[in-house]
């Protein structure tokens, strides 16, 4: 089932009378969510990304827009007739109910026709229970599991009535970072296994990208960016999608472009034909320094941290106005020496970007031929 | 070793405690159980006849006493459920409203902190036959074309009636501050969870609500039950000390009047009959924790 967003807005009235600000949690939406795909809704704590995914469930009406599954208008659809199912950041399972309990609960607030059977139900749960692998679990309590596996209760709990959406809130914020990355697979599986189309709420960046098909990226309830995580990250549209991908994070730094060439800090450190001269940001990828004993860019090292295959080469640079300690990852064959008190790179033209100074925008310029 | 020491400096902290527990309760139950045996008991002299049941064999045959047996026990059938369920009504209708809502907890909260006697008082407002008026209960009485009745010193059942109306109305409010709480601290959550998967309201109330705040509530029967067993000062404020004669006796009120009342001066069977309370209170208590165990969540 396809979801699409239409002018979708959400304001909250202030609490505070006298200044009467409103807050916009979520701002003009307009986009599609392709049928059977998984998407991740991305960006920093408050916003707007709950909201967002409350506005789709039905928990929270919008303050102006449409919400559309399918060509059916749901807007006003109150969240039972919506066939959502929502994963909560909290699980939110009932902790006086076994497992088996737990996951049954919804098929049996159905009425009438649409109630299965008995035996139809059991068939179910025990369905739902293997997409998750807990059916060895069945007549545990919440309480007597793990995180991860009460994650999965949730989302069996969640896919049992069969929903054309599911919906999942930052499920994976309470598991530990191993867990997190198996969890995070079986989510990924889960949801090609039933192609339910998946709206993924997280503000792990790594988290988003790793498993959706598509992110949105978010900022104050704004939507900046849309598209396959790779092509966000290989083409950011702005400053603040390019901080937001990639760990380590992009440096940043003041520059200015003069006659189709970049100059950080006085050194013209690569060609930008196309580009109109002027002060701009200038974002580097990590992995878009080359070490060169030649290269046009210079700056003093101040470390090595070794990640095994790869080193990160951790610097300072005079001009350096917005990362204090520039990365540069590189093969870990080409380790500078530790006494060296200057690193000269070269860059790669596509993992550099500008941005206008004022705007934050994204300048395009030429690049060469991969 | 270390175990052993910690295990000391625990029974240390809790020494204090364990005094003043054992002076002020432990003790004075000992003595009241041994009275209980002891036959023929004179206060003045200090002196008894032999060690037996009598007093028991006594206290169960006197009128009186079989009177303040029946009528606590209505009160606590009655008044524990009813109080208990119309707390959670009140409690959830609460929770559901937003305007006032800290306007409302006060009010319910009112009795609480009003004087018994007070209360009492404005009870005979409410209730009491006198030659100027036949009271407010009655007015509204005579609307539906029923007549006058005396609730104060009139038929049984009415009287019945006024302690039990009284006694719910006193527990009221601890009641809903304990469940307005408890309902306040369930994670919206659930509701929410709920809400999705299309759950009526009855079966959100039945399969969450209730078992999410069943701790809060066997807590309230278990303190119901005991409280009502107690009862005594609310029917001394409705009906003045004479209880015997108004038939509105309650075991409690049969304890003090042996010992202090017209009739008093008889530790013994005052002993017996406070004993036969704390076994009837001892049991209820363990049927309730026995039922608990099955359908109470922690
Ligand atoms: N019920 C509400 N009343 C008023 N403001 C609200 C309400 N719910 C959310 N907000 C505000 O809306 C903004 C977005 O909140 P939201 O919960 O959607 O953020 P989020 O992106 O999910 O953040 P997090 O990652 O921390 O969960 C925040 O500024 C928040 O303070
Ligand atoms: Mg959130």
């Amino acid at each position: 089932m396809k979801v699409v967003l239409q002018n979708l807005t959400k304001k909250f009235p202030s609490r505070n009378k006298k200044s009467g600000d409103e807050v916009i949690a979520v701002n003009n939406f307009n986009f599609e969510i392709p049928d059977g795909k998984l998407i991740g809704l991305l960006g920093p704590s408050g916003c707007g990304k709950s909201t967002a995914l409350n506005l789709i469930s039905g928990l929270i009406e919008p303050t102006s827009g449409k919400i559309f599954f399918g060509d059916d208008d749901v807007t006003h659809l109150p969240p039972e007739n919506r066939g959502v199912g929502l994963v909560f950041q909290s699980y939110a399972l009932y902790p006086h109910l076994t497992v088996k309990q737990n996951i049954m609960f919804p098929l049996q607030n159905l009425k009438g026709s649409e109630r299965p059977s008995r035996e139809e139900m059991e068939r179910r749960v025990l369905e739902a229970a293997r997409l998750v692998q807990i059916e060895a679990l069945m007549d545990r309590k919440p309480g007597e599991m793990s995180g991860g596996q009460q994650q999965r209760v949730a989302i069996a709990r969640a896919v049992v009535k069969m929903p054309k959406v599911l919906l999942l809130d930052e499920p994976l914020s309470n598991l530990d970072a191993r867990l997190r990355l198996q969890t995070r697979e079986e989510i990924r599986r889960i949801q090609r296994d039933t192609g339910i189309t998946t709206v993924f709420v997280t503000h792990d960046q790594e988290e988003a990208m790793s498993i959706s098909d598509m992110i949105v990226v978010m900022k104050d309830g704004v939507v900046q960016q849309i598209g396959r995580p790779q092509d966000v990250y290989d083409s950011p549209v702005n400053l603040f999608v390019s901080k937001f991908l990639g760990t380590p994070p992009i440096n940043v730094f003041e520059g200015k472009v003069g006659g189709g060439r970049l100059h950080i800090g006085g050194e013209a450190v690569l060609d930008v034909p196309g580009a109109p001269d002027g002060s701009v940001f200038v974002g580097i990828r990590p992995e878009g320094f080359v070490l060169d004993e030649n290269g046009p860019f210079t700056c003093q090292l101040t470390g090595v941290e070794v990640m095994g295959r790869d080193i990160s080469v951790v610097c300072r640079h005079a001009a350096n106005a917005q990362t204090a300690a520039i990365r540069a990852i590189i093969s870990a064959e080409n380790r500078p020496k530790d006494s060296a008190k200057d690193v000269r790179f070269a860059l790669k033209p596509y993992k550099v970007f500008l941005f206008g100074r004022d705007s934050e925008e994204r300048i395009e310029f030429q690049t060469p031929k991969r | 070793m270390a175990n052993k020491a910690n295990n000391l400096k625990g029974w240390l902290y809790l020494l204090p405690a364990i005094l003043f527990l054992g002076f002020f309760m432990v003790y004075p139950l000992v003595d009241v159980f041994i009275y209980s045996f002891e036959e023929g008991y004179n206060s003045a002299s200090q002196t008894f006849f032999g060690v037996g049941l009598y007093n028991y064999s006594y206290v169960l045959h006197d009128p009186y006493f079989l009177q303040a047996l029946k009528n606590t026990f209505i009160l606590v059938v009655i008044t524990v459920p009813l109080s208990t369920v119309i707390a959670l009504l009140i409690s959830v209708g609460l929770n559901s409203i937003t305007p006032l809502k800290k306007l409302y907890q006060t009010v319910y909260f009112l009795p609480y902190v009003t004087n018994t006697l007070a209360v009492g008082l404005v009870f005979m407002i409410l209730f009491k036959k006198t030659a100027y008026t036949d009271g407010l209960a009655n007015l509204i009485l005579a609307w539906f074309g029923k007549g006058p009745v005396d609730f104060i010193d009139g038929p049984y059942w009415a009287k019945m009636f006024v302690l039990c109306f009284y006694t719910i109305w006193a527990v009221m409010p601890f009641k809903v501050l304990i469940l307005t709480s408890a309902l306040a601290s369930v994670n919206q959550d659930y509701y929410n969870a709920a809400k999705v998967d299309g759950t009526s309201p009855f079966r959100v109330f039945r399969k969450i609500t209730l078992p999410m705040i069943s701790p809060m509530i066997f807590y309230l029967v278990i303190t119901g039950f005991i409280g009502a067993f107690k009862a005594y000062s609310d029917a001394v404020a409705l009906f003045g000390t004479n209880l015997n004669a108004a038939e509105m006796n309650t075991i409690v009120g049969y304890v003090y009047d042996m010992l202090y009342g017209d009739s008093g001066g008889y530790p013994s069977y005052a002993s017996a009959a406070a004993i036969l309370l704390f076994a009837v209170v001892f049991t209820i208590t363990l049927i309730n924790l026995s039922i608990s165990k099955k359908n109470v969540h922690y």
